[in-house]
C-alpha cells in the first residue's frame, strides 16, 4: 500500500502534535513507526485509522484522498481493523460476540454466518476454548488477539497496531508478536507503532522515524536500521538497542 | 457455638441459618409482646375487618400509582441522563436544574407546590394524574443521576474501541452502554421502586385514596388506631420485602467481573 501525507498538523491546545508532516511513503506491505515518546506517532496513526482529524493538511491511501468530514470517516473506520494498546474489547461480551458484534451491526453479516466466520478464525488462531470467556477470564495475551481477530474478521482494507503489546509481560508479548508475524506472513498490510526494535526490524519493510511531530527519517527497514542516518535516530536506536 | 459464626467463604449451614432466624423473630416478638401487653389496649379487629375491602383497593391502588410513576420516570431519568450529556447548552442546564431543585427539597412540598400551584393553573384537576407525575418527577432525579453515573463509569477505551469498529453514536449506545449500564442499574433501580411504593403514601395529603389514606379514613371511622396502622405496615413490608429479596437475587444473576 501507499500513503501520501501532505502538510498534516495537529495541535493539542498549545501543544503541537505534528508539525506540517509531508512526505510519500512508497509502496509498503508491512510499515512500522518507531521513536521517542510524545512524538507524535499514535497521534499520526490515529489520523491514518479515521479517530482523529488534523487542522491542517491532506491523506492519501493508495492514491485515494482521505476525507475528513465525519460521515466518510465512519466508513473510513468501518474498512480498517486497529488495535489499542489494551482494553479493546467489551467487557459485558464474551469473545465470540465481541468478534461478532461489528460483523453483524456493522457489516451486515447474518449471524449464523458470522458465527461460523469466528469458529473458524478462533479454531486458527487457537482461541477456541476461550470463545465463551469474557474478557475478564482471560489473559492479558488472549485479549489482545481477541482484538486482533476482531480486526482481521472483517477483512479489512489494513490493520493498524498501536504497542500492541505494551502492557503485556514478556511471555504474553511474544504470543501477540508471533500472531502479527503470521498475518504479515498472510501478506495482510500493517501499519504498526512499536517499542520493540527487534520485532519492527523483523515485521516491517519499510520504516518512518518520528521525533518532536516531524517524520525524521523513512526507509526502507533494512537501510534504516542498519545504516541510521540522522543523528536523532542514530541516538535512539543506540539508546533503545543499549538494553 | 461455631455454627453460629460465618467464616472466611460466607459459608452457614442450615441448622444456623433457622437457628439464628428463630432467636431473632423471638427478640423481636418479646419486645413488642412486652411494649403492646404495657399498652392494655382493647383490640378490635372486628370493626377493621368490615373494611377490608377499603384496605385491598388502598393497596391495590398503591401499586398501580407507583408501577406507573416507575415507568414515567425511568424515561424522564433516561432522558434527562441523555440531556445532561448533551452538546446543547441550555438543555444541559435544564437537567442540571431539575435534579439538583428536586432533590435539594422535601417530597412533601414537590407535591404541595405541583398540585395546588402548577396543576391548578394548567388546569389539570385530576389528582391521581399530578400524584403519578409527582412522584415520577421525584423518582426521576434520583434515577437520573444513576443512569448518568453509570453510562460515565463506562471507560473512555470502550467508546473509542467503539468508534474504532465503526459503530454509530446511535448502535454505540445501544451494543455498549446501555446493555452495562442497564446491568448496574438492576440493584438500585430495584431499591429505587421500593421507594416509590414508600413515598407514595405522601400524595395522602392531597387525597389520592391510596393505602395511606384509606387506612386513615378507617382509623377515622372506627377509632381503631392500631388495628388500622399495623395493616399498613404489613402491607408495605408485602410489596417491598420481596422486591428487596428480587434486587439481590438480579445483582448476584448480572455479576460478572470487569
Ligand atoms: N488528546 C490529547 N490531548 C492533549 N494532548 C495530547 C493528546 N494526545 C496526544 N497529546 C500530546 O501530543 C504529543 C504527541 O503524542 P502522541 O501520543 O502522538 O505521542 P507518541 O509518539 O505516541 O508517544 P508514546 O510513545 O508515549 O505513545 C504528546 O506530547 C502528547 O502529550
Ligand atoms: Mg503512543
Amino acid at each position: 500500500m501507499r500513503l501520501e501525507f501532505r502538510a498534516i498538523g495537529k495541535a493539542f491546545g498549545e501543544l503541537q502534535a505534528l508539525r506540517d508532516v509531508t512526505l510519500n511513503v512508497a509502496e509498503f506491505q508491512s510499515l512500522a513507526i518507531i521513536g521517542p515518546s510524545g512524538g507524535g506517532k499514535t497521534t499520526l496513526l490515529r489520523i491514518i485509522a479515521g479517530l482523529e482529524t488534523p487542522e491542517t493538511g491532506q491523506l492519501s491511501i493508495d492514491g485515494q484522498r482521505l476525507d475528513f468530514s465525519e460521515a466518510s470517516l465512519l466508513l473510513h473506520r468501518r474498512s480498517i481493523g486497529t488495535v489499542f494498546q489494551a482494553y479493546n474489547l467489551f467487557p459485558h461480551l464474551t469473545a465470540r460476540q465481541n468478534v461478532m458484534l461489528p460483523l453483524v451491526k456493522v457489516h451486515d453479516v447474518a449471524v449464523g454466518e458470522a458465527r461460523a466466520i469466528v469458529d473458524s478464525l478462533f479454531e486458527r488462531f487457537q482461541l477456541s476454548a476461550h470463545a465463551d470467556r469474557h474478557p475478564a477470564e482471560l489473559s492479558g495475551g488472549q485479549q489482545q488477539r481477541v482484538a486482533i481477530v476482531r480486526a482481521i474478521a472483517i477483512k479489512p482494507r489494513f490493520l493498524i497496531f498501536d504497542e500492541p503489546t505494551s502492557a503485556l509481560d514478556p511471555e504474553m508479548t511474544a504470543e501477540v508478536l508471533d500472531f502479527i508475524a503470521e498475518l504479515r506472513a498472510d501478506g495482510r498490510n500493517l501499519i504498526i507503532v512499536t517499542h520493540n526494535m527487534g520485532f519492527a526490524r523483523e515485521v516491517s519493510d519499510h520504516c518512518l522515524f518520528i521525533a518532536d511531530g516531524r517524520v525524521l527519517e523513512e526507509g526502507r527497514s533494512s537501510e534504516l536500521f542498519s545504516r541510521p542516518q540522522n543523528p536523532l535516530l542514530v541516538n535512539f536506536l543506540a539508546k533503545v538497542l543499549r538494553y | 457455638m461455631k455454627q453460629f459464626l460465618v467464616n472466611r467463604d460466607g459459608q452457614v449451614s442450615l441448622a444456623a441459618t433457622i437457628v439464628s432466624w428463630g432467636l431473632v423473630a423471638l427478640l423481636v416478638c418479646a419486645v413488642f409482646s412486652f411494649a403492646f401487653s404495657e399498652l392494655r389496649y382493647g383490640w378490635n379487629w372486628n370493626a377493621i375487618w368490615q373494611y377490608r375491602q377499603k384496605f385491598v383497593q388502598g393497596w391495590l391502588m398503591t401499586v398501580a400509582i407507583s408501577a406507573a410513576a416507575l415507568l414515567v420516570s425511568l424515561l424522564l431519568g433516561l432522558l434527562t441522563a441523555l440531556a445532561r450529556r448533551s452538546a446543547l447548552l441550555p438543555l444541559r442546564y435544564l437537567s442540571m436544574l431539575y435534579v439538583e431543585s428536586v432533590r435539594g427539597t422535601p417530597l412533601l412540598v414537590q407535591i404541595l407546590i405541583l398540585f395546588y400551584v402548577v396543576a391548578n393553573a394548567f388546569g389539570v384537576d385530576n389528582r391521581y394524574l399530578v400524584g403519578v407525575l409527582t412522584l415520577s418527577l421525584f423518582a426521576g432525579a434520583y434515577l437520573s443521576e444513576m443512569i448518568r453515573s453509570g453510562i460515565e463509569s463506562i471507560r473512555d477505551s470502550q467508546l473509542e474501541s467503539a468508534r474504532a469498529i465503526g459503530l454509530t453514536r446511535a448502535q454505540t449506545y445501544r451494543y455498549v452502554i446501555f446493555p452495562q449500564v442497564v446491568r448496574q442499574l438492576v440493584p438500585p433501580l430495584t431499591g429505587q421502586f421500593a421507594s416509590i411504593i414508600k413515598d407514595s403514601s405522601l400524595l395522602s395529603i392531597i387525597a389520592v385514596s391510596e393505602f395511606t389514606l384509606n387506612a386513615q379514613e378507617v382509623n377515622a371511622f372506627t377509632y381503631s388506631t392500631l388495628e388500622s396502622y399495623l395493616p399498613l405496615a404489613a402491607g408495605y413490608l408485602l410489596l417491598t420485602l420481596p422486591i428487596s429479596l428480587a434486587s439481590r437475587a438480579l445483582e448476584r444473576r448480572f455479576h460478572y467481573a470487569t
